[in-house]
């Protein structure tokens, strides 16, 4: 319980400290990329929750981070609703899709389980592209509303998203340290020794993917915002899966610290990237480090630090 | 007002398609079917062939079916390296089930970047002499650009069916995606068999990424659209059934070239993921399974 509170107090002394950056009006570029990174860490501490402690690969990020951004768009368009709902009913969509997708886990495992969640995510691409309400495939623009905190709009948006990363690393440090924790791992390593062994997996299994569905959902909800103009192929974009599994896979999947480390280093390096080089370099990047990791260092740079401890 | 005009073209176009899916289709049929490495970067491949054909085409004027068939040697070497780093990174400790996967995720993100660095993201089409020729019979049109993808698509089949079946290495390899231990007690060596294996189905991309290009213009992020069609098929024909791929390509072909006629092409690329979903869902084993 004290480790907890002790959590919380690191949190919001985090969410103070990016208050207080946003206060200092430094470079509005820092807070744009900044921005993009923290999304980057709650996405991937998200993903984490299914891939790293359950060992279910989800391809479909892209869904469940664009289910997110339209329902913030639906409901911009129809009720103007504030940010705070938008969050709300954008994590809340993405968790009933998650509960979904936790189902397919009965009959889908391994393999079968990433290809069944990439499908989702073309099927449901496709289903936005062709309502019009919410822009269709040509993408529609979104007004900011005025008067925000800290001057620019950005400049709020990046402290809201301090926030969300907060929030969802205490999610995942409270799940690996719990019950649940132990739970997942023991079905990562073998579901049906878990399942004789008084584990309910699938209990668990559908908790984990509806949290982790929820925060991806979460993280997207402010995307529209952020951009001011959403069309599918942005908001869908397979970079976003391949990002959700590099970052954790290199920071390392087994505890909470991996997905942040990937997402701060990795998202910083494309940032970089994008300036100085090119943004088509961005993903090159991710690429070659994703394999990279995965051949020579599986247990990513947490693994490589424990080792190094070890001697 | 209904037209069975419209309905007879639609039902052509999607069996000429289908031919043409079975092609894109075997090499993953083979990877992931029969020796159960979920090769997610294969349509890479296919767009690598792709553009192999393009490249070889506009500075040789060199047919792209041809080029195909020329590269099959150097896609096959290709596949055999990915498969000794596959197998002695993931498959030789044990872990190549999640790991892997992601192993190919990350490689098909290197071959499309790589691509789109070189070319540019502008299409790219390769015309031939028959590209733009057709036959007409009673008002359903039968266009060269799909019949004879569809006509190399079915031989391809045709091939790797006999070569399963009648050849040496052909039932090595069916052996191996039987049992491993068995095969290796017989004194072969099942890492060699499913190299070749392997190296096979990464050719055969080669010659489908040349039917590819030749039919539709190629940007290097096409490979996304595939990999559901790949899977769709190879789950739907039943994991491994050389038979089964051919008969599930054709049903695809035809479902997507119904729902583009009567709905609209923006509504095709959902037909291979819903019928993808729905074959996990209800029968896992496919039309086909073992």
């Amino acid at each position: 319980m004290a480790r907890t509170v002790r959590a919380v107090l690191v949190g919001l002394a985090v969410v103070a400290a990016g208050i207080a950056l946003a206060m200092l009006r430094v470079n509005p570029y820092l807070y744009f990329a900044g921005y993009v990174i923290l999304q980057y860490v709650v996405i991937a501490t998200a993903w984490n929750i299914l891939g790293g402690y359950a060992g279910y690969v989800n391809f479909g990020t892209p869904a469940f981070f664009a289910l997110g951004a339209y329902t913030a768009v639906f409901l911009i368009q129809s009720t103007r609703a504030p940010l705070p709902v938008l969050i709300l009913a954008g994590g809340l969509v993405s968790a009933l899709l998650g509960l979904g997708i936790g189902y397919l886990t009965l009959r889908l495992r391994g393999v079968f389980f990433s290809i069944a969640t990439l499908a989702l995510s073309i099927v449901l691409q496709t289903m936005i592209m062709n309502w019009d309400y919410v822009g269709g495939s040509r993408g529609m623009s979104v007004l900011r509303p005025s008067g925000p905190p800290f001057g620019s709009y950005v400049t709020f948006l990046f402290t809201v998203m301090v926030a969300l990363a907060v929030v969802a690393v205490i999610v995942a440090r409270f799940i690996e340290r719990s019950w649940i924790g132990r739970g997942l791992a023991a079905l990562r390593d073998n579901e049906e020794a878990a399942e004789c062994m008084g584990v309910p997996t699938l209990k668990l299994k559908l908790f984990a993917t509806t949290i982790s569905g929820c925060l991806l959902g979460v993280a997207g909800a402010p995307f529209p915002y952020y951009v001011t103009f959403v069309e599918p192929n942005s908001a869908f974009n397979l970079d976003y899966a391949v990002n959700a599994l590099a970052m954790p896979m290199i920071g390392g999947t087994t505890s909470w610290v991996g997905p942040v480390i990937g997402a701060v280093l990795l998202g910083a390096a494309q940032q970089l990237a994008t300036v100085t080089i090119s943004s088509e370099m961005n993903l090159f990047i991710v690429g070659v480090v994703l394999v990279a990791f995965v051949v020579l260092a599986p247990e990513g740079i947490l693994g490589l630090v424990r080792r190094l401890r070890g001697r | 007002m209904f037209s069975w005009d419209l309905l007879a073209n639609a039902v052509v176009a999607g069996l000429l398609l289908g031919g043409f899916y079975a092609a894109v289709s075997l090499g993953i049929s083979l990877i992931f079917g029969l020796l159960d490495i979920a090769n997610i970067a294969q349509p890479a491949f296919v767009i690598l062939g792709a553009y192999a054909a393009y490249v070889m085409n506009s500075a040789f004027g060199l047919d792209p079916i041809l080029t195909g068939l020329l590269f099959t040697p150097l896609f096959y070497a290709l596949g055999v390296v990915v498969y000794r780093v596959y197998y002695t990174s993931f498959e030789r400790r044990g872990e190549e089930s999640l790991r892997g996967l992601v192993f190919f995720f990350g490689l098909l993100f290197i071959i499309e970047v790589s691509l789109s660095l070189k070319f540019g993201v502008d299409y790219r089409l390769v015309q031939t002499a028959y590209t733009s020729r057709s036959i007409d019979l009673g008002g359903v049109g039968i266009a060269f650009r799909y019949l004879v993808p569809c006509v190399v698509g079915v031989a391809m089949t045709l091939a790797l069916y006999l070569f399963l079946g009648r050849t040496f290495y052909g039932r090595a390899i069916m052996a191996v995606s039987q049992d491993q231990s068995a095969l290796r007690l017989m004194g072969a060596n099942p890492v060699q068999i499913k190299t070749i294996a392997f190296g096979v189905g990464i050719a055969a991309a080669s010659l489908s990424g040349a039917l590819l290009i030749s039919i539709a213009p190629v940007i290097p992020s096409t490979d996304r659209d595939y990999i559901g069609r790949m899977f769709a098929i190879t789950v739907l024909g039943g994991m491994g059934s050389i038979g089964g791929t051919l008969v599930a390509a054709v049903i695809l072909g035809v479902a997507e070239s119904l729902m583009s006629t009567f709905s609209g092409p923006s509504w095709s690329l959902a037909v291979s993921f819903g019928i993808l979903l729905l074959a996990l869902a209800v029968r896992p084993a496919g039309l086909f399974g073992r």
